[in-house]
C-alpha cells in the first residue's frame, strides 16, 4: 500500500495536471462546472457555487457544530485530508474531535463502531476506496450485524464512513476503484453516492446524521470540478430516494456519483438523434429506491444502467435483474449494461476501460431500434 | 520508574574510551541493550532516578556526575554535581563522564532530533535481540498450594470478594458442565467451556466497576455472571429463545448485555480490540472515571486487529486495558505454531503500552494486577496490557476434540495441578472463610439451578417469525417488507418445511 505522503504527492498534484479533462457535469439544475468556475462569484440565490470537496467540508463542519458528540478521524485528516475535505476542521474544533489516525484503514472502522456504539457520531476517513478492504471485516461482520446480533442493544448507527471513489484520469489500480457493490451485498449498512456537490452536501448531512452506519463514497474526479451552487445553511436529503434528474419517454438510464455526467451527455446526444432519455439517480445503492426505477421503466419500456465498476457481478446486474422480475413484459428490450471492463483497472488504458459517452450513446441506440 | 543504565567503554580513534549510556527503557534511552548481550558491559546500575523527558532529551538525576562540553571540547563546564537534575538536547553535544576516580572520559552523544524525538548515534553495529534469553516473569499472589508468595505486592481482598469470586467460579465450571452436556445430548446447538480459565475472567471482573466497558471475546462469560447476569439469561440466549436478549440470532455463548455494560460478542477474533478504542475514546471525552477492558485469546494477537488496536490505543491515549488469556492454544495451534515473541507481554512495550505478565490461575494475582492496571488506565489515561498466563483445559467448544492434538496427561496436569478454582479455595479455607459444608451447599444449590434453567429455556417457545426482519436497520426496509411477505405466504403454504417452535 502506498504511503501517505506518495498518496498526497500523487493526488495533490491530479486536478492541477488534468484540469484540461474536463467532465462536464450537471444536475437537475444544469449547472456545469469548471476549474475557472470556483474563482467565479456567488450567483444569487441562498448558497454560493462551490465545489464538491467544499460542500463536504461544509457538511462536515456543520454535523461537527450541530453536534458536540461528533467526531472526525482518518489518515491526515488532521492538516485537512490529502483531498482538502476537512480543512480547518481541527482548527475550528479542536484536535480531540479531528484527528489523525495511524495508518490503519481497519483500525479506523474499528475505532469509529466503538464510538458509534456509545453513542456519538463517528465519521470516519478512509484516504481512497481502494483501501477500503483491510477495513471490510469490520464493515462487513461488525457494523454491518453490530444491531442485528445484539437483539436491538447496541448499534453503530452514528458510523459513516467516507472514501474517494472512481476514475480520476491517472488513478491506475489501486487510486480509481469504485468497490461499491461488495457493500451492497451486506445487510445492516447504507451505501450512498452523491453526483453533486449541492447533493453531497444534504446526503453527507444525512448519513451521519442516520441511525445505521453508511458507507459514503465521494466522486473524487468531481471534488474540484463539479461545482454547484449550494445552500449555505443545513439541510439534509432522504436516502434510499432516487431522483430522476432528466425526464425522456424511449429509455430509462440508471446510474450514480460521477458517472451520471458522463450518461447526461450520452443523453444529450441522444435527443439530437430524436431519442428522449429519462436520467435517474440512484443516490442510495442499498436500500435502493425500486419503485422509482419501475416507475421510469413502465414509462419507457427500455432500460440501460451505467457504472464504472467491472460488469460482472457489478450492482447494474442487481437493478436489471430486479427491473425484469418487475416489468419483463413491458421491457421492449434487453436491459444494456455500459460498465467498466472485468479487468484490473489499468492506467494508460483508462480511456478504453471506461464507460464512455459514446459507448453509452451506441447502447442507447442499440436498446432503443432493438 | 525504574531504569537500569550501563555503560560501556569503547575505544575512539586516539585511543581516549567512549563511555556509551545503556538503558533498559526504550522509550527513554536512545538505544536498548539487553545486559546478556556479547558486548562488554559494564553493569553499573544506578540507584538515581532517571526521568523520561517530553522531548525525548536526556534528563538525569544522581549521584553520578556529568560534565558537559561543547564539540569542539574547548569549554568544557561542569553541568551537574551530585543529586541535581540536568539536560542536555542540543544535536552534537557531547558528554564528559567523570567516574568515581575522578578520572575523565567522553561520551560522544551526536544526536538527531528526528521526527519523534532525538537519536543518539553509535559507531557500533548493534542488532538488537529478538528475543531476550530470560522470559519475562510471572506475576502470582498465591502458589499452586494457595500459600502466599513471600512479600508479594497485592490488593486488599475482603471477605465478600474473595468468597463472591470463588462463588462464581464454581458457577461458571458448573454451567459449563451442564451446557456441555446439554450439547452432547444434542439439546444444544453449540457450546464452548472455560473450563481452567475460570479465574482471569471472574477475578478481573471482580476488580472492575460496574461502569467500566467489556468488550470480550467467547470465554469470559465469568465477567457476565459477576455482574449479575443470570443462569436463566445465559441458559436463555444459548437455547435462542423468545427470552434470550439476541432474538435467537446468533450461536449460543456471543452474549451481550446493555444493562451490564457487556457489549455483545461477535465469533470474527480481534475485531472487538479496536471497537474497545473507540470506546474507551468516548470515555476520555466524557471525563468518564471508568475504562474499557478487552479480552482475547492468545491466538487472536495474530490477527491485524490486535497490532492496530494496540497502535491505536497507545496514539490515542485510550484508557483501555486489554486482558489476553494465553491458555497455550488456538483451537490445535499452540503457541509455538502462533508466534516467536515471548508470548504476548512483550509486543506490549514496543507500541508504547505498559504491560504485565499474570499468573493467570491465581485468581488474587489477576484482581491485584487488573484493579492495578485499571486505576493507572483511568488516572493515567492510557492503555494498558495483561498477560494472563494459563491453560485451556477444555476443548476448544463442542465441534473439537482436543486429544487428537494434545495428549490426556498434558490436560490432566494442568486440570489437576493448576486449578484455579482449587487454589483459591484453599486459601479461602485458610482464612476460615469457607469450609466443607458451605461447598457442598453451593454445589447443589448451583446444580438445581442449572438443570431448572435449561430445561425451562429448552421448553420456551422460539422469537416471532418477525424478528427475523427487524434490527437488520432500525427500520424496516422495502426490500425486507417486501421478503417478509413472500416468506409468510411460502409459509403459509409449505408449513411443513418449518420449525414449528417459532411462532408466526
Amino acid at each position: 500500500m502506498a504511503t501517505n505522503l506518495k498518496r498526497f504527492k500523487e493526488f495533490g498534484s491530479i486536478f492541477i495536471n488534468h484540469t484540461n479533462l474536463l467532465r462536464r457535469f450537471s444536475s437537475s439544475s444544469a449547472v456545469l462546472s469548471s476549474v475557472d468556475a470556483q474563482l467565479q462569484p456567488p450567483t444569487t440565490g441562498t448558497g454560493k457555487s462551490i465545489n464538491l470537496y467544499t460542500a463536504i467540508n461544509q457538511a462536515l463542519q456543520i454535523a461537527l457544530d450541530s453536534d458536540p458528540r461528533s467526531y472526525i478521524f482518518g489518515e491526515d485528516v488532521g492538516f485537512g485530508g490529502v483531498f482538502r475535505c476537512t480543512t480547518g476542521l481541527a482548527e475550528q474544533f479542536g484536535k480531540h474531535r479531528v484527528f489523525n489516525t495511524p495508518l490503519c484503514e481497519q483500525g479506523i472502522v474499528g475505532f469509529g463502531i466503538g464510538l458509534a456504539a456509545m453513542g456519538n457520531r463517528a465519521i470516519a476517513e478512509i484516504q481512497f476506496a481502494d483501501y477500503i478492504f483491510p477495513a471490510f471485516d469490520q464493515i462487513v461482520n461488525e457494523a454491518a450485524k453490530f444491531r442485528y446480533r445484539s437483539g436491538n442493544e447496541f448499534n453503530c448507527g452514528g458510523l459513516t464512513i467516507r472514501a474517494p471513489y472512481g476514475a480520476v484520469g491517472h488513478g491506475g489500480h489501486y487510486h480509481s476503484q469504485s468497490p461499491e457493490a461488495f457493500f451492497c451485498h451486506v445487510p445492516g449498512i447504507k451505501v450512498v453516492i452523491p453526483r453533486s456537490p449541492k447533493q453531497a452536501k444534504g446526503l453527507l448531512l444525512s448519513s451521519i446524521r442516520e441511525p445505521n452506519p453508511v458507507v459514503f463514497f465521494e466522486p473524487k474526479w468531481l471534488y474540484r470540478l463539479a461545482v454547484e451552487e449550494v445552500p449555505e445553511g443545513d439541510y439534509t436529503l432522504p436516502l434510499s430516494e432516487a431522483e430522476v434528474i432528466r425526464e425522456g419517454s424511449d429509455i430509462t438510464l440508471v446510474g450514480w456519483g460521477a458517472q451520471l455526467s458522463i450518461m447526461e451527455q450520452a443523453c444529450i446526444d441522444a435527443e439530437k438523434d430524436g431519442i428522449s432519455c429519462e436520467l435517474i439517480d440512484l443516490k442510495t445503492l442499498i436500500p435502493w429506491d425500486k419503485e422509482t426505477v419501475e416507475a421510469s421503466v413502465r414509462k419507457t419500456g427500455r432500460l440501460l444502467i451505467s457504472h464504472e465498476a467491472p460488469v460482472t457481478g457489478g450492482f447494474g446486474a442487481e437493478i436489471s435483474a430486479s427491473i425484469v422480475e418487475r416489468c419483463f413484459l413491458r421491457l421492449e428490450a434487453p436491459v444494456a449494461r455500459v460498465c467498466g471492463l472485468d479487468t484490473p483497472f489499468p492506467l494508460v488504458f483508462e480511456p478504453f476501460y471506461m464507460p464512455t459517452k459514446n459507448k453509452i450513446l451506441d447502447a442507447i441506440k442499440d436498446t432503443v431500434n432493438y | 520508574m525504574n531504569i537500569s543504565i550501563w555503560l560501556t567503554r569503547t575505544r575512539r580513534d586516539g585511543g581516549n574510551f567512549v563511555k556509551k549510556i545503556i538503558c533498559n527503557n526504550p522509550t527513554f534511552c536512545s538505544y536498548y541493550q539487553s545486559p546478556n548481550s556479547s558486548t562488554s558491559l559494564v553493569h553499573s546500575h544506578l540507584s538515581s532516578s532517571i526521568m523520561r523527558s517530553k522531548d525525548c532529551g536526556f534528563v538525569g538525576k544522581g549521584n553520578f556526575r556529568f560534565l558537559y562540553s561543547s564539540s569542539s571540547f574547548n569549554s568544557s563546564y561542569v553541568v551537574s554535581v551530585g543529586g541535581r537534575r540536568y539536560k542536555a538536547t542540543k544535536a552534537g553535544e557531547q558528554l564528559l563522564f567523570e567516574d568515581d576516580n575522578g578520572n575523565n572520559t567522553f561520551e560522544e552523544s551526536k544526536g538527531e532530533e528526528f521526527p519523534g524525538g532525538k537519536i543518539f548515534f553509535t559507531s557500533e553495529m548493534n542488532f538488537l535481540p529478538g528475543s531476550s534469553e530470560k522470559r519475562v516473569q510471572c506475576y502470582r499472589v498465591l502458589d499452586e498450594n494457595g500459600y502466599h508468595v513471600s512479600s508479594t505486592t497485592m490488593e486488599h481482598v475482603s471477605k465478600e470478594v474473595g468468597l463472591k469470586v470463588y462463588s462464581g467460579m464454581v458457577s461458571l465450571q458448573t454451567m459449563d458442565k451442564y451446557f456441555y452436556e446439554a450439547q452432547r445430548q444434542g439439546r444444544l446447538s453449540f457450546y464452548l467451556t472455560s473450563f481452567g480459565e475460570e479465574a482471569v475472567s471472574l477475578a478481573s471482573a471482580a476488580a472492575l466497576t460496574s461502569h467500566d466497558l467489556i468488550l470480550s471475546q467467547y470465554r469470559e462469560p465469568g465477567i457476565l455472571l459477576w455482574r449479575g447476569f443470570t443462569v436463566q439469561e445465559f441458559a436463555d440466549q444459548c437455547f435462542g429463545n423468545n427470552a434470550g436478549h439476541g432474538k435467537g440470532r446468533q450461536m449460543p455463548v456471543h452474549y451481550g448485555s446493555k444493562n451490564l455494560n457487556f457489549m455483545t460478542i461477535s465469533s470474527p477474533l480481534a475485531t472487538q480490540l479496536p471497537q474497545a478504542v473507540g470506546v474507551a475514546y468516548s470515555l476520555k471525552m466524557e471525563k468518564k472515571d471508568a475504562c474499557v477492558v478487552a479480552y482475547f485469546g492468545d491466538g487472536t494477537t495474530s490477527e491485524g486487529d490486535f497490532h492496530a488496536a494496540m497502535n491505536f490505543a497507545a496514539v490515542m491515549d485510550a484508557p483501555v486495558v486489554f486482558i489476553c488469556r494465553n491458555n497455550g492454544w488456538a483451537i490445535s495451534t499452540p503457541v509455538t505454531d502462533q508466534f516467536r515473541s515471548d508470548g504476548i507481554v512483550v509486543k506490549g512495550p514496543a507500541y508504547g503500552i505498559q504491560s504485565i505478565r499474570v499468573d493467570g490461575n491465581d485468581a488474587l494475582a489477576i484482581y491485584s494486577a487488573v484493579r492495578k492496571a485499571r486505576k493507572m488506565a483511568i488516572d493515567e489515561q492510557r492503555p494498558i496490557l495483561i498477560e494472563a498466563m494459563t491453560y485451556r483445559v477444555g476443548h476448544h467448544s463442542t465441534s473439537d476434540d482436543s486429544t487428537k492434538y494434545r495428549s490426556i496427561d498434558e490436560i490432566e496436569y494442568w486440570k489437576t495441578m493448576h486449578s484455579p478454582i482449587t487454589r483459591l479455595r484453599k486459601w479461602i479455607e485458610r482464612k476460615g472463610w469457607w469450609g466443607e459444608k458451605d461447598e457442598s451447599e453451593l454445589h447443589s444449590d448451583l446444580n438445581n439451578q442449572v438443570k431448572t434453567a435449561i430445561e425451562k429455556a429448552e421448553k420456551a417457545l422460539k422469537p416471532q417469525l418477525k424478528y427475523l426482519f427487524r434490527d437488520v436497520y432500525e427500520d424496516l426496509p422495502t426490500n425486507l417488507i417486501e421478503q417478509e411477505k413472500l416468506l409468510r405466504e411460502t409459509v403459509e403454504r409449505h408449513p411443513q418445511d418449518f420449525p414449528i417452535d417459532v411462532p408466526l
